[in-house]
């Protein structure tokens, strides 16, 4: 297919959500690993139904308890985002409540293409709760933060998944969408500067593609070289807005030659596929080779956040991709018949996921909620709390 | 002691962190080989390489962003805005990101933005700005602004050390026109403490940066001409303002000139005015009173800059309205 064939002048025309684009992408894939002709957000959804990916054996390195490792975070996120969902209901939460559901893959194989005991850090996004997981956020911490607790990792400061460990690994973004690229560049370059075999790996989805800090941010560590993965989750939608509206660029991926940077790009929806192009990228910046763009093609089947009814998703659209191209789906079709992993053993690991959110919501149930004075500690290293105001020191001027 | 320009002051703080500290590296457009737009940087990169005198893109917010992140892992980041004006590119993720690191997220951000400020330099609007207001009502920046070469150097060094944020304003002017002592050995100035830069007994005028300079002549003249005598408060810091230094100075004259060459509306003189009725009301004998730069973008022909902004005339105008209220 020639490049820019599709869509006449080359520009997304604009009203039509999908637009057809029959694969005029620039892939750059390991060779053994075909690109699945996925429906991707900016592929046709009448390319339905996807044809079947081709079955792959299990990445090189990935050990049985590896497969099974997966499938745990995989099914951690969702059950936990589901626990979230009914603690939501019950007006338990603050603050919005963004869900993962259909995306699971895509966070968790590339997380898991990281090395936290070698120092990786991740930057995830409010979508990436499995690579958060996998990176070793506990459930308690997740909930005692949606619950907005005083022992929470933001001692109730922050909500949702902005939460960041930098001891443990990982930092957490902020709402201004592409700000966590040049902080992760800057990462990055401490690694270089101080010749350490660490990577950084950072998420944004693909509306963040189109604000100015990750121009900035990708492009400085570009040229820095820095030890840095730049992942794009393409889930179709940001906020309401189709990925059509978002950008012109017939894929991200073809953003990368304009960095001068390697690009690839993998169907987000195959966790092993995701794992593995993540870890060629993880690899080759710990050796040196600097920034890749890794483009995941995916597909956000809830709004926004919980609140979002998805008026603008068209009819049927989110059920086809849950019947069809469900990331927890596929992959248990992957353990089962190409790997030859029982029944039995996902039944241990489902059990084992159910009693872990649970005991994990009783105990964030009982946390205490922040004390009030904390409101002021920790604006600064020094002074240690910012001043309590005079009307609240008893009105005596 | 020998005498060194504003400019050599700052060159000196900064060659002398790096040297003190390894985790110290500069970051910014055309620091490098070509030693910065006004030459600050000059020699820096010979001296430490290229690992620590890091030429960027044009890119405030990738930089500024960068600085952060290697901040978190322990470096000391000084980033230089090729002049303040540009500071307002990065505007969001200092605000937004660098502010609340560690509060929202117990994020260490020890990181130092620095950058030729201010006007009296026939610049125009885009490379005269003074733009410290802006970030005065952002909890978790930290601002200073120096008028001497010693508090140039002292407040540097102190910038670096601090473990977070401090936004470092130097005022072009001075770079070449100030020449002063600087004391030996690790002279380091605390941030948050005013400086008193001349002692008087009828009337405070309380300002910093290059109006520190212009209130110093008025002083000379009103001394001179009427008689009066007038404090200096040189603020130094901007966030925090030493409101003991503030309070001192009204309880000792009574009368309060605030000076600025920012902007009057939304200025830090608001600021400090408010400050003053608050905690030292009863004290005042007089109205306090403010001279800045008129309310528009700072045009760059002489005879506009000069009218837009306060002159030494405009002080000693407002100082004998103030004395004779």
């Amino acid at each position: 297919m020639v490049k820019g064939e599709a869509g006449g002048s080359g520009r997304c025309p604009v009203p039509p959500v999908f637009t057809v684009y029959p694969s005029p992408f620039t892939v750059y894939l390991p060779a053994r690993l075909p690109l699945p002709r996925l429906p991707g957000p900016m592929a046709a959804i009448s390319a339905f139904p996807p044809s079947v990916p081709a079955p792959v054996p299990a990445p090189a390195g990935l050990t049985r308890d590896q497969l099974l490792e997966l499938y745990y975070y995989m099914l951690l996120t969702r059950t936990l985002e589901e626990r979230l969902v009914a603690l939501y209901r019950q007006a338990k939460v603050y603050g919005g409540l963004f869900r993962s559901l259909g995306q699971e893959a895509d966070a968790v194989g590339s997380a898991y293409a990281l090395d936290r005991a070698r120092g990786d850090v991740l930057s995830p996004l409010i979508r990436n709760l499995g690579s958060m997981l996998v990176h070793g956020t506990e459930p308690v911490e997740i909930l005692r933060q949606y619950l907005a607790k005083g022992d929470s990792l933001t001692r109730g400061r922050e909500l949702n998944i902005h939460i960041g460990d930098v001891a443990r690994g990982f930092i957490g973004q902020i709402s201004h969408l592409g700000d966590m690229v040049p902080v992760m560049a800057g990462v990055t370059l401490s690694f270089k500067l101080r010749r350490q075999p660490r990577v950084g790996l950072v998420y944004v989805g693909d509306g963040a593609t189109s604000t100015g800090a990750f121009h900035e941010g990708l492009n400085f560590a570009a040229v820095q070289r820095c030890p840095l993965v730049v992942v794009v989750e393409n889930n179709g939608y940001a906020y309401s807005t189709p990925t059509a509206r978002q950008t012109a660029a017939k894929s991200f991926v073809d953003k990368a030659a304009g960095y001068g940077v390697p690009g690839a790009r993998a169907d987000g929806n195959d966790v092993l596929a995701v794992y593995e192009i993540a870890k060629a990228a993880v690899d080759r910046a710990r050796e040196g080779g600097g920034v890749t763009l890794i483009e995941l093609i995916t597909y956000r089947r809830k709004g926004h956040a919980e609140h979002d009814n998805q008026s603008y998703v068209p009819p049927g659209e989110v059920e086809r991709w849950a019947a069809e191209n469900d990331p927890v789906d596929r992959y248990v079709a992957r353990l089962t018949g190409p790997f030859g992993i029982g029944r039995p053993e996902l039944a241990a690991v489902e059990a084992r996921v159910r009693d872990e959110i649970d005991r994990a919501t009783d105990l964030a149930e009982q946390s205490p909620p922040p004390d009030p004075a904390d409101a002021l500690v920790g604006v600064y290293a020094d002074p240690p709390a910012a001043p309590l105001l005079w009307y609240r020191r008893g009105l005596r001027g | 002691m020998a005498e060194t320009t504003y400019l050599e002051a700052i060159r000196d703080g900064l060659a002398e962190e790096m040297e003190r500290d390894p985790s110290v590296f500069c970051l910014g457009e055309d620091i490098g080989v070509y030693g910065g737009a006004f030459k600050v940087t000059d020699g820096l990169l010979g001296r430490f390489g290229p690992d620590r005198v890091i030429d960027t893109p044009i890119s405030e917010t990738g930089f500024v962003g960068a600085a952060a992140g290697a901040a978190h892992m322990g470096l000391r980041p000084v980033c230089e805005m090729q002049f303040i004006d540009f500071i307002s590119c990065a505007y969001s993720i200092l605000t937004n990101y660098v502010a609340t690191a560690r509060y929202r997220a117990f994020l260490p951000c020890p990181m130092v933005v620095r950058g030729p400020s201010g006007g009296y330099v026939r610049g125009g609007p885009f490379h005269s700005q003074n733009p410290e207001a802006a970030f005065l009502h952002t909890p978790g920046l930290k601002i200073v602004y120096p008028a001497t070469p010693a508090d140039a150097k002292g407040l540097l060094k102190a910038a670096i050390r601090d473990d977070d944020c401090v936004l470092f304003f130097e005022h072009k002017y001075l770079y070449r026109r100030v020449r002063g002592d600087v004391p030996p050995g690790d002279w380091v100035v605390p941030i948050g403490r005013a400086r008193l830069a001349r002692e008087g007994a009828d009337l405070s005028i309380i300002t910093y940066a290059a109006t520190v300079w212009k209130a110093l002549e008025a002083a000379e003249q009103l001394e001179r001409e009427d008689g009066l005598s007038v404090e200096v408060l040189d603020l130094r810091s901007l966030l925090p303002l030493d409101d003991e230094a503030i309070v001192a100075t009204v309880k000792k004259t009574n009368r309060v000139l605030l000076v600025h060459e920012d902007t009057a509306t939304g200025g830090i003189a608001g600021e400090i005015t408010a400050r003053i009725n608050e905690l030292a009301f009863e004290w005042l004998d007089a109205p306090v009173r403010r001279v800045a730069a008129h309310d528009v973008p700072l045009p760059a022909a002489p005879a506009l800059e000069d009218f837009v902004l306060p002159q030494t005339g405009d002080v000693v105008a407002a100082a004998r309205w103030l004395a004779a209220y």
